[in-house]
């Protein structure tokens, strides 16, 4: 099945998650800026390139892998764009594991570029796209959600939250914690936008409330920002400088697109992707040394660990009561200090809990070195709860 | 400050537009799938099967609070205004769960679970929307605001 060939990750890039963007950039040129540092990073050459993973991008809105391909002057043997939102760069890895392990190619950029273009002469400031597409003409969400004002994904997480504080035992002060202790981490990440300032349960839970019951330091700070990893096979990676990274498992599941239409509020699909990639690795939940699980809300991790399989069914607040998840701690979790505490780099965001557990498990992730780890575990989370993927990853 | 964006109304297709005529006439009218059970939102064919599913019924009005939000800043430009509201799901007697507002509940009085009923804003001579409002215990049953 996996033709005899494994995929491994091996350069990664990632830019500082910032505010306001300085230096503005066009899509192709964030894509190939992150390419060059990604392959330098690995020792490898543009032309051993023979995959594009990416999103549309502002300047390549359709056909974007052969806009890609044609920017960056190479010919590549697949090419694809993924939609995943939160869950693109997780999608992105398997994807491009998936084909090299086919045979269809040997090495991948899955790249986010997520920096805003130069204005444009004569035309008028975007504005950001809070719709979601929900806009477009006949999009069901356009009727039956937006005009109530279910729209941001703040809402659609928030009822989530609300439901599981309803059906299950949660306090916000331990959702608090998942902030804080990520905020710990990320006072050591030099790329964490929040590196100077630690916070307290008492900050999380006296910031303001923005929909009940999360809070502003409980959603992430919206930033630009990039990253992005070299995906190719565990052969070639072994003859770069870094510990090669396999992709040794993964799954994804999408069961709707608006909260009100899933079907649980409670039970997210992370459920069927973390069981496929569990099995497809041959690795147990207990094996894991590191994980880094998509942190959008405090809210999208407890219920992640949860239906990840790292506990029974409404344990996840006890679960997060009973470990520390510094990385100096028993469970170390989002050792860059996950989204909330890095910022997210829009559609990178995503991408920095890959780079987490692949730093990690290359050991190069300096003060918040969890120590020697071998199997990590990577969550994606897109839309609203919408569609989740789970990878594990090893070093080799 | 800018001016108030205009409120999100919904555009209604071919497929959906039994659903806000009877809003408009304050009517819940529930989309049947092919083997006659309700669901939510309107579709063009019966979701899980793809067979056709052309008739539809007329709910209650009634069902239960599944969950919701209070929504405090306006997660969205056009309902910056509007903030504090509350957006909620509601699980309807008869299955389905859709998006709502609830109105004319104080927010701190808003609980998963509580018993609610539509009642449908006329929000221009062209669109209707539903949205709901709780139950309360030995009050008649309005026709709608």
């Amino acid at each position: 099945m996996r033709n005899g060939r494994r995929a491994a990750i091996s350069g990664t890039a990632e830019w500082v998650p910032q505010r306001r963007w300085d230096t503005p950039m066009f899509g192709l040129e964030a894509y190939g800026k992150l390419a060059r540092e990604a392959l330098d990073d690995a020792g490898m050459e543009l032309g051993e390139i023979d995959g594009i993973l990416c999103t549309r991008l502002g300047d390549a809105p359709m056909f974007a892998p052969a806009a890609v391909a044609e920017y960056l002057g190479i010919a590549t043997n697949f090419g694809e764009v993924v939609d995943l939102g939160g869950a693109n760069a997780t999608g992105m890895v398997w994807r491009a594991a998936a084909a090299i392990e086919a045979g269809v190619c040997d090495a991948c950029l899955c790249l986010l570029p997520s920096v805003p273009a130069p204005p444009q002469p004569g035309a008028s400031a975007r504005t950001q796209n809070w719709m979601m597409g929900a806009d477009a003409w006949g999009a069901p969400h356009g009727q039956f959600d937006a005009p109530y004002g279910l729209i941001n994904p703040n809402s659609h997480f928030a009822m989530v939250a609300q439901r599981y504080m309803y059906e299950y035992d949660l306090e916000p002060r331990t959702l608090a914690k998942i902030a804080v202790q990520g905020r710990e981490n990320a006072l050591l990440n030099p790329r964490a936008i929040f590196r100077d300032q630690p916070i307290t349960i008492e900050d999380v839970l006296n910031s303001p409330m923005v929909v009940d019951p999360l809070h502003l330091l409980e959603i992430v700070m919206p930033c630009s920002g990039g990253a992005g990893v070299v995906v190719t096979t565990l052969e070639r990676a072994r003859r770069t400088g870094l510990r090669p990274v396999v992709v040794s498992g993964f799954g994804e599941h999408i069961t709707h697109k608006s909260i009100t239409y899933a079907p649980s509020l409670t039970q997210i699909p992370i459920v069927a992707a973390a069981d496929r990639a569990f099995a497809m690795a041959g690795v147990e939940r207990e094996a894991i040394e590191v994980a880094s699980m998509y942190d959008c809300y405090t809210i999208t991790v407890l219920v992640t660990i949860e239906d990840s399989g790292f506990c029974a069914k409404g344990e996840g607040a006890r679960f997060v009561e009973e470990h520390d998840l510094r990385f100096s701690g028993d469970w170390p979790l989002n050792t860059h200090g996950g989204q909330l505490g890095m910022g997210q780099g829009g559609a990178a965001g995503g991408m920095s809990h890959v780079v987490d557990v692949v730093t990690q498990l290359q050991g190069r992730a300096g003060r918040r070195q969890v120590g020697s780890a071998e199997r990590g575990y990577v969550t994606g989370t897109g839309g609203c709860m919408s569609e989740q993927v789970a990878l594990v990853l090893e070093g080799a | 400050m800018a001016e108030t964006p205009p409120r999100i109304l919904p555009s209604p297709t071919a497929v959906t537009a039994p659903f806000w005529e009877a809003a408009r006439e304050h009517r819940l009218l529930l989309p049947l799938t092919d083997s006659g059970e309700p669901y939510f939102y309107p579709r063009a064919f019966s979701p899980g099967s793809l067979e056709p599913g052309t008739e539809w019924v007329e709910a209650g009005g009634r069902g239960v609070l599944y969950s919701y939000t209070v929504d405090r800043r306006g997660t969205a430009p056009a309902f910056v205004a509007r903030a504090p509201y509350v957006i909620g799901i509601v699980e309807l007697e008869e299955g389905p769960r859709m998006t709502t507002n609830i109105v004319e509940c104080a927010i701190e009085d808003v609980r998963i679970g509580m018993a609610v009923e539509a009642v449908y804003e006329d929000v221009d001579e062209e669109v209707t929307l539903v949205q709901f409002r709780p139950v309360r215990l030995g009050q008649e049953t309005p026709e709608g605001t």
